[in-house]
């Protein structure tokens, strides 16, 4: 279109801690920003239509699919994707862990999305029943782990920051 | 990228409603999890957007001086679900809102969008429905505000005149003191899903707890828009709470809707959800109200 007039907004929020504005284009999702301004490619675009939880992110403390977030909405926002999770010296998180010793993780395009998700569920220091955390969880597609070894990276990493003991079947992978 | 042709950002109710009267051809966008989505799919793309998303002032719940529960229409299906007012007073709407979608589309999705998008299978409609909801809708006369049962016009289509948003949804006091409720969701998984048919019931029975003061039966996907069943509410009005009504129910509520075939479920399996929903979540209620129905 000729008369096609293209309209930036500039957005200031937090991302993984540290302040950082950018001109965006208003028509960009927050995958959109957070991959292409900012080269945070744990965001992953799966669906994109809000289906698969692939992008999600949180946003304020609570998980979003940032592909169905227009990036322009972020502004003032405190936002974490997976790189935010990373320790000081490049260590990584205690879920991030467990998603490696329970190989909860095969070709990985589902787990920075997952972790994010189970990121806030530990974040609340609940206890939650086994039927609560499939319900938690479920706003995620694996199409290789078959979500098993998955839910119990959540829940053995909830239980021990519970300090509840932690059923013998789990250490078996490590 | 989305396909937009321009996004115009309300700073508050009364500039959302200047915005929409300068681009009349605008479509209001709340969380976005239908219009984004129809963007993408095409059927919204290259529109102008009037974003209402950062209205903080249309966000949260609260009792008004009358202990009515007012509702502000950007208010998340997560937040709606965590509340400790809808806890207390209208729990089962903090249940039907936490089975739509997915938990992250419950992070964006609104009532207020999930009522104006004016589809019979939301989730928190047939809810709003028994409720006797009254929704709040700001535009350039002002406030006015109308039954949900009038709200909805048609299939996708509500009572909102150009420069018109919808501010908060109404649980008047009348309508929530003394009822319990319970809302059942029929789907062929248990999350990320559209309804079959989904079924809210409320009740309010006597001080002994034998007989029904009252009644009210909704549905979604019952019809071409959210229902009551109001020829049945009022037969059963006043009769005792025992197996008999329950049962009664079932049979007088296929007088009341009017599902049909689509891809999802044939219209005689809806009208057995019908009757098998109506009469589950009547049991249900009456168990909250303290009631009991034996055998
Ligand atoms: S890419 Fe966002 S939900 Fe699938
Ligand atoms: S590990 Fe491949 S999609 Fe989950």
């Amino acid at each position: 279109m000729a008369d096609e007039i293209r309209q930036f907004k500039q957005v200031t929020c937090t991302i993984n801690g540290v302040r950082r504005t950018t001109m965006v284009d208003v028509r960009a999702s927050l995958t959109d920003m957070l991959r292409n301004d900012y080269r945070l490619t744990s965001v992953k675009k799966g669906c994109e239509v809000g289906e698969c939880g692939a992008c999600t992110v949180l946003i304020d403390g609570e998980a979003f699919d940032s592909c169905i977030y227009l990036a322009v909405w972020a502004d003032g926002k405190d936002i974490i994707t997976l790189e935010g999770l990373e320790g000081p010296n490049g260590e990584l998180s205690d879920i991030q862990q467990a998603f490696i010793d329970e190989t909860a993780i095969q070709c990985g395009f589902c787990s920075p999305g997952f972790i994010l998700t189970a990121k806030e569920i530990l974040d609340s220091g609940k206890l939650y029943t086994d039927d609560e955390l499939r319900k938690l969880l479920s706003g995620h597609l694996c199409r290789c782990t078959g979500y098993d070894n998955i839910f119990r990276a959540v829940k053995k990493t909830m239980l021990r920051r519970l300090n509840k003991p932690v059923p013998e079947e789990f250490f078996k992978a490590e | 990228m989305y396909d937009i042709k321009a996004l115009y950002e309300a700073k508050s109710t009364a500039n959302a409603v200047e915005l929409l009267l300068q681009h009349p051809e605008a479509v209001i966008i709340a969380g976005g999890s239908d219009v984004l989505i129809k963007i993408r799919d095409g059927k919204l793309a290259g529109k102008e957007l009037v974003s209402i998303y950062g209205l903080d002032e249309l966000r949260g719940v609260e009792l008004d001086g009358e202990e009515n529960i007012r509702i502000g229409s950007l208010t998340s299906f997560s937040h709606i679900h965590k509340d400790p007012l809808i806890k207390k007073h209208i729990a089962v709407l903090g249940e039907a809102v936490n089975m739509v979608g997915g938990p992250q589309i419950r992070a964006i999705g609104t009532i207020g969008g999930n009522t104006c998008n004016g589809v019979t299978s939301a989730d928190s409609a047939s809810t709003l429905f028994a409720w006797d909801a009254i929704i709040e809708i700001t535009g350039p006369d002002g406030i006015r505000c109308v039954p949900i049962e009038e709200f909805y016009l048609g299939p996708g289509k509500v009572d909102l005149r150009p420069g018109e948003i919808q501010t908060h949804i109404i649980i008047p006091k009348a309508s929530w003191s003394g009822y319990k409720g319970s809302y059942i969701k029929y789907g062929m998984r248990n999350a990320m899903e559209i309804a079959t048919t989904g079924c809210s019931v409320n009740v309010k029975l006597t001080r002994d707890k034998q007989t029904l003061k009252d009644v009210r039966i909704a549905y979604g996907v019952a019809g071409p828009i959210p229902l009551r069943a109001k020829s049945t509410e009022e037969k059963v009005r006043g009769r005792a709470v025992n197996r008999e009504t329950a049962d009664l129910i079932g049979e007088l509520v296929l007088g009341d809707v009017n599902p049909r075939d689509s891809w999802r479920a044939a219209k005689d399996f809806r009208l057995h959800l019908c009757q098998t929903m109506a009469v589950r979540a009547f049991e249900e209620a009456v168990a909250r109200a303290g009631g009991e129905i034996s055998g």
